[in-house]
């Protein structure tokens, strides 16, 4: 097991053009389960290749247990990759896919079969071991990538989007076997998404690109409660945070917060909105409409209730935010500030 | 789409059968005329004294097979054209595998590299052989002149390419290989990039090294087109006398012959037809051979 860190890491592809990963720092911590979580094009797959060894950086350091590995290749990093295509060997059968890491590593031959079984059992394949990978169902073949992946008791596991090519009844199932994978092996672990609801669920920590530059790491309560800035406020969140400039500041608050009036406690702010579209998604609602009155006339903001029978579309009904719910971003940096008073008439 | 496809099949097929027959009749007409046709004729010819220039013929039997089976020259000419078509193959292979992988990635200057490399293919085959043939000639090659030049060989003293038994197989060997190579490199270069760019990634990440990827990962992969490629050179190889015909026209002493050469030489040029006829029937096992994989494996193209 191991730390990985990155120094100022930089990648350019092309002269003179904008950065795919631009001055990443960061550094995991021993076992933890980290994400890397943008949207495409971030750089987050760019970076997880580099810390792979399949690119090599423009500047900047990599480090895997304390050790600058920039100018090692792949295999001298003990690392293992899952792609997101799987990417296994389609002449091989599954018990010579799982091996291979093995054979090509020079591990004894009369090692491979306690080893391909004892990786195979872990994953439930054992049944598996004679067939190719395209008689292989998907989720078959992403525990086969694991088990490969497993195999040789590597240092690091980097896992590039591994569920983006299951269905969606799938990806539930195959998320929580990841999870409780993670948790038997307690293997370090990066894992590359664009899926807000994969990052939150599985993270230990999440790590929030955008442009190739970090915006924010934190547990996903963090990211989720106590965005760094605009970016990560507006990323995460379905329907994303109602953003709203007031003069030098942005105030934000999640739609779970904007409430009917008299259902926040506390010291709250009011509005009237004006109710234009509403949603039934079945556990839950969500209104969408503009504000009526004071600075923000006409903002279009979302709400998420529990209930909502009693809301129209083209009504006007009293909402509220309580004040301990309102986060403010600089209004040109776009970075979080201490709260502040501001008016709102 | 699938109504009008319906409506036509109506209107060609069961309303006038006549037009189904006439639209695959150039077809079939040109396999009677230029491939059935001969093909048969040399069937009779070979049980026959056809001579050119002599409009009487008899039927002989066997004799022309015979008498071919205890020349010296047609035994030198299964050999030369077993040795020609494999070692050629061979050659060709792993030359062709190497450019593949030199021009797989990106490169300044790859477009007019690949077009250099293919120019052989496209050129028409007499126009490069006789090119060959200066460059081998027993006076003016520029081989035998940089030789002497760094020293290697004193004036007068060089090998003769063309004109020793060995060297002259060897250089015509070599010169085949040289047409066959950017066919085969085409091929290669296809079959590679149709390789996903994450499973020679996933094979590094696994620990394998440059040969480890390239046996046990790549080459299986691409053993299906690689064996178009190989059947294609066999077949093209196997019947083709050009080369021969141009560098050395089967000598010295029909020590370079194959069997396509040997038969032109001894049906057209020595007017012979019934000789070159029995000679030539003894390339159709082998092509039949051939073909039966090359139908094989595009059989299995077809099903995956």
């Amino acid at each position: 097991m191991a730390v990985v860190q990155t120094r100022d890491l930089t990648k350019v592809f092309k002269e003179g053009q904008l950065g795919a990963v631009n001055h990443v720092n960061f550094e995991t911590r021993e076992g933890e389960f980290l994400v890397f979580l943008g949207p495409s094009g971030s750089g987050k797959t760019t970076l997880l290749r580099m810390i792979a060894g399949l690119e090599t950086p423009t500047s900047g350091d990599i480090l895997i247990g304390g050790r600058v590995v920039n100018d090692l290749s792949p295999r001298d990093r003990r690392i293992a990759m899952v792609f997101q295509s799987y990417a296994l060997y389609p002449h091989l059968t599954v018990y010579k896919n799982i091996a291979f890491p093995l054979k090509a590593q020079g591990v004894k031959k009369e090692l491979h079969k306690e080893k391909v079984e004892w990786a195979a059992l872990l994953l439930g394949i054992g049944a598996l071991l004679d067939r190719k990978p395209r008689e292989l169902s998907g989720g078959e073949r992403q525990r086969v990538a694991l088990a490969r992946a497993i195999v040789r008791e590597p240092a690091v596991f980097l896992l590039d989007e591994p569920l983006s090519n299951l269905d969606a009844k799938l990806r539930a199932s195959a998320r929580e076997e990841l999870e409780r994978f993670h948790r038997r092996v307690g293997t370090t672990s990066i894992y590359v998404t664009h899926d807000q609801v994969e990052a939150m669920a599985m993270g230990d920590r999440v790590m929030v690109l955008n442009k190739g530059v970090v915006h924010q790491i934190g547990t996903p309560t963090d990211v989720y409660d106590n965005p760094a800035d605009t970016f990560v406020a507006t990323f995460l969140g379905s329907p994303p945070m109602n953003l709203a400039e007031l003069g030098d500041v942005i105030v934000g608050f999640r739609p779970e917060h904007f409430r009917p009036a008299g259902a926040s406690s506390g010291d709250s702010v009011h509005f009237r909105l004006k109710v234009e579209n509403t949603e039934y998604l079945g556990s839950e609602w969500i209104i969408s409409g503009t504000l009526v009155g004071g600075k923000l006339e006409g903002k279009k903001v979302f709400s998420r209730l529990n209930s909502a029978q009693d809301m129209h579309v083209d009504t006007v009904c009293d909402f509220s935010v309580s004040q301990r719910e309102l986060k403010f971003f600089d209004h040109t940096t776009e970075k979080r500030v201490e709260p502040r008073a501001v008016s709102w008439q | 789409m699938a109504v009008a496809r319906a409506k036509i099949k109506s209107i060609g097929a069961a309303q006038s059968p006549l037009l189904g027959a006439a639209m695959f009749s150039p077809a079939v007409l040109y396999i009677l005329l230029l491939v059935a046709g001969p093909f048969f004729l040399a069937i009779f010819y070979a049980f026959s004294d056809a001579r050119i220039g002599n409009s009487e013929m008899h039927f002989v039997g066997l004799e022309n097979f015979r008498s071919i089976l205890q020349s010296p020259s047609f035994r030198v000419a299964v050999r030369n054209s077993f040795i020609f078509t494999i070692c050629s193959q061979i050659v060709v292979l792993v030359g062709a595998h190497i450019l593949a992988i030199a021009l797989e990635d990106k490169f300044r200057g790859r477009g007019l590299i690949r077009f250099l490399i293919l120019l052989p293919w496209v050129a028409p085959i007499a126009l490069g052989a006789i090119g060959w043939k200066w460059i081998l000639d027993s006076i003016y090659s520029v081989i035998t002149w940089v030789l002497v030049a760094v020293h290697i060989y004193k004036p007068f003293s060089a090998p003769m390419w063309l004109g020793e038994p060995r060297l002259a197989i060897t250089s015509v060997l070599l010169v085949h290989s040289w047409r066959m190579l950017p066919f085969a490199t085409v091929i290669l270069l296809a079959g590679r990039t149709a390789i996903p760019k994450d499973i020679p990634e996933a094979a590094a990440v696994d620990g394998a090294g440059f040969w480890s990827t390239e046996f046990q990962i790549i080459v299986p992969m691409m053993r299906p087109i690689m064996s178009v490629a190989v059947l294609f050179g066999l077949i093209f190889t196997f019947t083709d006398m050009t080369v021969v015909y141009i560098l050395t026209a089967g000598g010295p002493f029909d020590s370079t012959q194959t069997l396509p050469s040997l038969a032109f030489a001894l049906g057209i040029q020595g007017s012979d037809l019934a000789a070159g006829a029995a000679i030539s029937l003894f390339l159709v096992p082998v092509l039949v051979i051939i073909a039966y994989f090359m139908l094989r494996v595009a059989h299995r193209a077809e099903v995956t």
